[in-house]
């Protein structure tokens, strides 16, 4: 029996941006269904890792100071105009938080500290917010498709409950995508439910991508572990197995060089900068940070241990669905995208550490979209649509059926997206030949026929394989280094290639650079 | 990854299958969890955070450790005090401190905020 459902917003994901869309679409009066692919609460990357916010009260130096710190490593690709509305957005939002009770520590003068969040209790707060305004949350049930109507627009989503083992079907007057980034199950910190779904829904569906050359973050870890929280290799030395410092390597600037010497020897580490005091302190900022070592029986600031780099693609990258308004809308009536499932290059550029300017795009875009969507929803009315399922690649074959080996087609993406030597340290005729390799997976994948909980593996294989694609593709696009899309051979920033790069396409891929409004 | 369940400490709750965001458990015969998928496992703890009873380990190693390891070592995991750690840490559990309300960390600047996450 298919689980029928009929909302005016529907909200595909549960993390940060997903859970500020539903909360702000009801507040605006809207019935609201959120349907997450695993437990709204302790899904994504939020909520296990904790993050830093972009929260700047608004004291012109202040706002000027912040807006200004990340152009240049941005590669000057964001905008002034959505900068000042996310600063303006966050820091709302955040005392929203406060007055909602989240604990904000206190500083040593006792003023509230606002500029993080830790990431199981945000996250458990923000369900019982969600449920409180009346959401209907619809945990462990990943969406596999969109439906649309008969004139395009994008009219509800369909997909498979895996503890139920049932289908549902939600139609919607308007649906948000918030369904994170894209890590390729690097198994980065609580990424593994981010397999870049939402893209690959919202292109099938019409949508845009952009900025999809800026993915190819990857953050540090000890060795065989999970745990890439970062801020604290700030303080640390990076060594060869002999003992001697490895020269450059660092954890801001000289991340390569990490990935670089890890192609052919172990990097080892010591967070060997910290005092007594500031040891003490990290352990009261970042409990999860010290799980591994405590583990492990490691004293990380006078053992060394051996690290590696896990990727987390577009989840600190910032490429995504292209947006195309202020209320989050992309190129498809009814489709909205927020957080990372969206471009962050609006307000960060080529670049981002996550953190920070993530979690303020989150909580922004999430609360842009959430309204946006409501008003859309009340605007087409509730009348019954006509409505058709839009999932292809692994779901429904577009000609021939056969049998395909999904869990091969996933070590197949991986091998050509996890590697540094093809995905951090780009060269134009690695990329050409990796992208041969993907265009021939995906092909393989449109003659895969799947339902139930198959779909939802097939589906994720087949999400991973065209977020691949957009990637390439665009990366190609982008003969220079601008932000976090550095490429072996165009190692210079090019005035002339000054432009964002659009892309899209599912059988045949496509990427065109775009001129940034001035 | 999930190594453990202490079947002496479980209160069959359901909610380490409840909160699982890869669904890495089902509930076995007995009404205990057990681990079903642990290849699913992005060990993300989750899973022992939120356990009432701290009958949950999570190894930090993402890939599965042999039978001998200290992973399934119940009585070394209560000794060492790594049992329910995590919870402890961040301050969940009844009479504790949310360690949200504590959480003030080094500056990562000479002029920085303390970083606070």
């Amino acid at each position: 029996m298919t689980l029928e459902l009929t909302t005016d917003v529907l909200v595909v994901g549960g993390g940060p941006a997903a859970t500020w869309a539903a909360l702000k679409a009801a507040e605006e009066g809207a019935s609201v269904v959120l349907a997450d692919k695993g437990y709204c609460g302790t899904s994504g990357a939020t909520a296990s890792v904790g993050t830093g916010v972009w929260y700047v009260p608004p004291e012109p130096d202040a706002r000027e100071a912040a807006m200004a710190s990340r152009e240049a490593l941005g590669g000057y690709l964001a905008d002034r105009r959505w900068m000042a509305r996310v600063l303006d957005e966050t820091y709302e939002r955040i005392n929203e938080l406060a007055d909602a009770k989240y604990p904000f520590p206190a500083g040593p003068d006792g003023t509230s500290l606002r500029t993080g969040l830790q990431g199981p209790e945000y996250m458990r707060r923000q369900r019982i917010r969600v449920r409180r305004a009346g959401v209907t949350i619809l945990d462990h049930s990943p969406v596999t498709e969109l439906l649309t109507s008969f004139d395009g627009a994008v009219a509800g989503a369909a997909g498979h409950q895996r503890q139920a083992d049932r289908p549902f079907r939600v139609r919607a007057g308007a649906v948000v995508l918030a369904t994170g980034g894209c890590a390729f199950l690097s198994k980065a910190f609580g990424c593994n439910v981010n397999t870049g779904d939402g893209a690959l829904f919202a292109a099938e569906a019409g949508a845009e991508l952009s900025g999809m050359e800026f993915s190819n973050s990857y953050g540090i870890a000890p060795e065989h572990t999970s745990v890439t929280k970062t801020a604290f290799y700030n303080y640390a030395t990076f060594y060869r197995a002999d003992g001697s410092v490895l020269e450059g390597a660092g954890s801001q600037r000289g991340r390569s060089v990490i990935a670089r010497t890890l192609l052919s020897e172990k990097v080892f580490c010591k967070i060997d900068l910290a005092d007594e005091a500031a040891q003490k302190a990290m352990r009261l900022a970042q409990p999860n940070f010290f799980l591994t070592f405590d583990r492990l029986g490691v004293n990380p600031f006078t053992d060394p241990f051996a690290v590696t780099l896990l990727a987390e693609g577009t989840v600190r990258g910032t490429g995504g669905i292209r947006i195309v308004d202020d209320g989050c809308a992309t190129t498809v009536p009814g489709l909205y995208a927020a957080g990372d499932a969206a471009t962050r290059e609006l307000i960060c550029g080529g670049f981002t550490g996550g953190g920070s300017h993530n979690a303020a795009w989150a909580i922004s875009s999430g609360s842009w979209s959430g309204r946006a969507a409501a008003r859309f929803a009340r605007s087409i009315g509730r009348g019954t649509r006509r409505v058709q399922a839009v999932g292809g690649a692994g779901l429904r074959p577009a000609g021939k059926v056969a049998d395909v080996d999904v869990a091969e087609v996933v070590r197949t993406v991986q091998a050509e997206v996890l590697p540094y030597d093809k995905n951090y340290l780009r060269h134009g005729d690695v990329l050409r030949d990796a992208l041969g390799v993907l265009d021939g997976v995906w092909e393989s994948l449109r003659s895969l026929e799947s339902v139930g909980t198959a779909s939802v593996t097939a589906r994720q294989a087949a999400a991973m394989v065209a977020h691949a694609r957009w990637m390439y593709t665009s990366a190609l696009v982008r003969n220079e280094s601008r932000g976090m899309a550095k490429r072996l051979d165009h190692p210079e920033l090019d005035p002339l290639q000054h432009h964002r790069i659009t892309s899209g396409g599912l059988d045949r891929v496509w990427a065109r650079p775009e001129v940034v409004a001035a | 990854m999930i190594e453990l369940i202490s079947t002496q400490q479980c209160i069959a709750c359901d909610k380490c299958i409840l909160v699982c965001p890869t669904n890495v458990f089902d509930r076995g015969a007995d009404g205990l969890p057990v681990i079903s998928r642990q290849s699913d496992c992005q060990t993300c703890f989750q899973c022992e955070a939120n356990c009432p009873a701290d009958a949950l380990f999570v190894a930090p190693h993402t890939h599965p450790l042999p039978e001998a390891s200290f992973a399934h070592d119940e009585e070394h995991l209560r000794r060492t005090g790594l049992l329910g750690s995590y919870r402890r840490d961040i301050g969940w559990g009844k009479g504790r401190t949310p360690g949200a309300a504590l959480a003030v960390g080094p500056a990562l600047s000479p002029s920085g905020p303390p970083l606070i996450s």
